[in-house]
């Protein structure tokens, strides 16, 4: 981020608003899409304990098969896992602080923002895992197709009425539209959001 | 090679699960650069035609996948 931040300061800013909108907008409405049929229990709700032993599995087959002194596999695996994670904070930085010369106070930003999620997450670690695994991932789809909406406006030339705040409302109708796509396509004996 | 092919794979899948819902959002995203471009005084017209679009598509997949 800190290295590309030059150059895109060159970048006009409604093509990088456009582009990262965009991306949101795909990356939100697919996970809010899921989201959405794991609730009305279409597709069945993600088991992470499952998931992190199936590829503590896979990761420990791949070791056996390579004896070498540097693990690559594991490595990858990391960077991979690191790298997924990051794109979403490299996004709202590029959004925010290209164009305006503001990549490196938006980087620090997000460190900051990182630091103290962090620290936020290991406090509260116990009630958070209380909340539906679905239920984060609801929302977090909301948000992030909020945010898709209006910078991917922002980057067509659109003045949405009230700039910023406008988010807030979009996410209301994501909100609605959503428990609506719930409820007319959910499978007998489901609860909401589960 | 696998791990860095499947990297990429994960990355892709990162934005497109459903390929027509993706589809979808980019015609919508089209269409409403397109107004702007045709109608330029009317840039609140596209940005209801982006907004309701996208939550048009959203339901549609959704009640099409169930």
């Amino acid at each position: 981020m800190l290295a590309l931040g030059p150059l895109l300061n060159r970048i006009p800013l409604y093509l990088l608003q456009l582009a990262i909108g965009v991306l949101l907008l795909l990356f939100g409405m697919r996970w809010l899409r899921k989201a959405i049929l794991r609730a009305a229990g279409i597709i069945p709700h993600h088991d992470e304990t499952l998931a992190y032993m199936t590829e503590t599995a896979v990761l420990r087959e791949q070791e056996r098969n390579h004896k070498e002194p540097f693990d690559w596999i594991a490595a990858l695996a990391s960077f991979k896992a690191v790298v997924l994670e990051g794109l979403e904070a490299v996004f709202i930085v590029i959004a925010v602080g290209a164009g305006r010369g503001l990549v490196v106070p938006a980087s620090i930003g997000a460190i900051a923002a990182c630091t103290l999620v962090a620290g936020a997450g290991f406090a509260v670690h116990q009630p958070l895992t209380r909340v539906p695994e679905n239920t984060l991932k609801f929302a977090v789809g909301i948000i992030l197709s909020s945010f898709g909406m209006f910078w991917t406006g922002e980057g067509l030339g659109i003045t949405w009425p009230g700039a910023d705040i406008v988010i807030i409302p979009f996410a209301l109708l994501f909100l609605i539209v959503s428990l609506l796509a719930v409820n007319f396509a959910r499978r007998p004996d489901m609860g909401v959001l589960q | 090679m696998n791990t860095l092919i499947d990297f990429f794979h994960q990355l892709a899948g990162l934005f497109v699960d459903d390929a027509s819902l993706a589809l979808e959002i980019l015609a919508i995203v089209v269409l409403a650069a397109l107004l702007i471009f045709l109608m330029p005084s009317q840039p609140l017209a596209a940005g209801a035609i982006l907004l309701f679009g996208c939550l048009g598509v959203l339901f549609v997949n959704v009640v099409r996948a169930a």
